[in-house]
């Protein structure tokens, strides 16, 4: 079966300033050649740290961006080649919800007219009318019609998430592209947009591109999760598989390093050094060699690549899953 | 023995537009020497504005402060603005969430490091460069002489905290007051932050009050731990025996709702509906009452006309109606 949503060979590269008498600066490769499948109804999980060139990935898919190069194969054409009256057509099948819920939502409009917006720009006439299309969405994602006339700075961040939440329903889109939807939220109310998002999955049958730094999170929302590192894929896996057996030794760092409340007794505890490099000069070869304990010359000459059937992973000297497994039960250090 | 600090029935109130904020109503803590007490809480909880009357960095033309706050034997509440300042900075030091808007962008990291130094040990101008690339090498920057020459933006966010940390560290404080330090960095960057919380409190044995929202961070990082609510401590303890065994329907709720990266991910997070109550007029009873699943278990209705007390036994204190014993054992069935 074919996926929604192929991404293959992804790269965007910013131009960084620099003079010309002194030549161009370096760009910064953002993103750099990565791919990744979202299935019908299925959500991919996105994650990594600032700088990973996630969102970046997320505002291509999304068509606010133009790739340097590479392909973004929705329903079997490129998204990144279309003209924009082509665009125009898929542009209702492909929605966003944006990270914050303060800046996302204009202050000068009701909530009726936001969640409305969708549909009169792209033409569309629910058979009911936009008003009582906009009453239905309202409940749907928790809130009442009555809140219709009222305008954002009534309401709490949670709800605001909720509200741009049923803006990106009303075209009743395939694909929801959600670039940290609930990072700006309070925990019990995370929990809140959280079960939302996976009720109005399980019941929509939307996919969802699902981006993230916080792997708990992702871990309560995507089927298969692809992991960045500095513009790249390191690892793919299904959720229970990279939870339990993270292969690539930046996934295993990220899992180390995640604080849970249930305290660090039984697990083992792996600190990288430094910082993330410049993505405007990544290191050669492997670009985690620099902070990664496994890290050996051929790393620093030979880019590793994403290989590997249904768990692909980008590493000259992946985890085995004996060793995760022996690494789970060992004294902690 | 003396605890270092001591809060007893802490009250701050600031006038808004719309009436009076409540923000900390009758907060009471001790903390010794040595450990650290995490103050947890979420979005105007009162955590941030408990720790900025410790400082007496509030507005004092619109706040009302009121309480005792002993540091060592002296009165803090009421200092004039003069014994204050030879406190702050020397003896309590704070850090902030974003190292971007407390470090000045027209200086050099060392110094801004180097002035706290001289102000208040009157050391010379050399001395007190060569503390601050002392103190930059003790929280681990690495060529900590020449990056002390350097300004700010030149720095990445984990490194600037380190540099805010070298900053508050440099008069080697008795309390360090950390407002959600690790919020604004990655996981990765975040375990190193802490883990130098950590050292610095076993090394110096300064007392630390670690504000944050993340219970996660909290297990990591803390011994004592104190969850705020609508500007009240509700339950406070020991770290471990909160987070295994919470008394507090809210810690309790707070827990549920935290994404983990183990256990049972088809079941629906656990949120805690609803949200926090106003400030402008706190509810006679118990402000967690109208989002509280145990209101059922308590007689009558005294949950919304009687405000619980905390009570405090064995070194935990929980301020619910519900005696606790019962209150484990229906959660059991």
């Amino acid at each position: 079966m074919t996926p929604l949503l192929q991404v293959e060979g992804l790269t965007k590269h910013y131009p960084s300033g620099g003079s010309r008498l002194f030549g161009r600066a370096s760009p910064v490769r953002a993103v750099d050649g990565i791919g990744f499948e979202v299935p019908a109804g299925q959500s991919l999980g996105l994650v990594g740290e600032s700088g990973c060139g996630k969102s970046t990935t997320a505002k291509i898919v999304a068509g606010l961006e133009r790739p340097t190069a590479g392909r973004v194969v929705y329903r079997g054409e490129d998204v990144a080649r279309m003209g924009r009256r082509e665009f125009r057509a898929i542009r209702p099948e492909i929605q966003m919800v944006f990270q914050d819920p303060y800046s996302s939502l204009n202050p000068r409009h009701t909530v009726g007219a936001i969640i409305e917006g969708p549909m009169e720009v792209n033409g569309i006439e629910p058979p009911g009318g936009r008003r009582a299309r906009v009453r239905e969405l309202l409940e749907l994602v928790g809130l009442g019609p009555e809140h219709y006339n009222r305008f954002p700075h009534e309401f709490s961040g949670g709800q605001r998430q909720r509200i741009g939440i049923a803006r990106a329903l009303v075209t009743e889109p395939k694909l929801i592209i959600a670039d940290e939807p609930v990072s700006a939220l309070d925990v019990s109310v995370q929990a809140q947009v959280i079960n939302l998002l996976r009720r109005l999955q399980a019941e929509l049958g939307v996919s969802f591109l699902f981006i993230a730094h916080d792997l708990a999170v992702v871990r309560y929302f995507c089927h298969r999760v692809a992991v960045m590192y500095l513009g790249k894929v390191v690892e793919v896996a299904d959720r229970e598989t990279l939870y339990s057996a993270p292969a690539h030794p930046y996934t295993k760092a990220l899992l180390s390093a995640a604080p849970d409340p249930t305290g660090t007794a039984g697990r083992e505890r792996i600190r990288l050094t430094g910082d993330l490099p410049s993505p405007a000069d990544p290191p050669s070869g492997c670009r985690f060699r620099t902070r990664c304990w496994k890290a050996t010359e051929r790393c620093a000459s030979e880019e590793p690549v994403l290989t590997g059937g249904p768990h692909p992973v980008a590493c000259h000297y992946p985890e085995t899953s004996a060793e995760s497994a022996a690494d789970l039960s060992a004294e902690p250090v | 023995m003396n605890p270092l600090l001591s809060v007893r029935d802490l009250r701050v109130r600031f006038s808004v537009d719309d009436g009076t904020v409540h923000a900390v109503n009758g907060l009471s803590f001790d903390l010794e020497t040595g450990r650290t007490l995490a103050i947890v809480g979420e979005s105007g909880s009162g955590k941030s504005v408990a720790n900025l009357a410790v400082l007496g960095l509030h507005d004092r033309r619109r706040t009302e402060v009121t309480g005792s706050i002993r540091f060592d034997g002296t009165e803090l509440t009421g200092a004039s603005e003069r014994e204050l300042t030879r406190v702050r900075g020397d003896r309590i030091a704070m850090i902030f969430q974003d190292p971007l808007t407390a470090l000045s962008p027209y200086h050099n990291v060392g110094a801004q490091i180097a002035e706290s130094y001289r102000r208040h040990r009157g050391a010379s101008r050399r001395a007190a460069a060569k503390r601050a690339v002392e103190a930059l090498d003790r929280v681990g920057i690495p060529q900590a002489a020449a990056r002390a020459r350097s300004h700010p933006h030149e720095f990445s966010g984990g490194m600037r905290q380190r540099a805010m940390i070298a900053m508050a560290l440099v008069c080697e404080p008795d309390l360090l007051i950390a407002d959600e330090p690790t919020t604004a960095l990655d996981v990765t960057v975040q375990a190193q932050i802490l883990d130098l919380l950590a050292s610095i409190r076993d090394e110096y044995g300064t007392a630390i009050i670690l504000v944050t929202h993340d219970l996660g961070v909290v297990a990591e990082a803390a011994q004592d731990i104190l969850v705020m609510y609508a500007g009240r401590c509700v339950e406070n303890g020991p770290v471990r025996d909160v987070l295994d065994e919470p008394r507090h329907p809210y810690t309790r709720g707070l827990l549920a709702s935290t994404p983990r990266l183990t256990g049972d991910v088809h079941a629906e997070l656990t949120a805690v509906e609803g949200v926090p109550p106003s400030l402008l007029g706190p509810p006679s009873g118990c402000p967690f009452e109208p989002r509280c699943h145990y209101t059922g278990l308590v007689e009558g209705d005294l949950c919304r006309t009687v405000l619980p007390p905390l009570l405090t036994e064995g070194g935990r204190g929980s301020a619910c109606h519900i005696p606790h014993p019962r209150f484990t054992t229906e959660k059991d069935r």
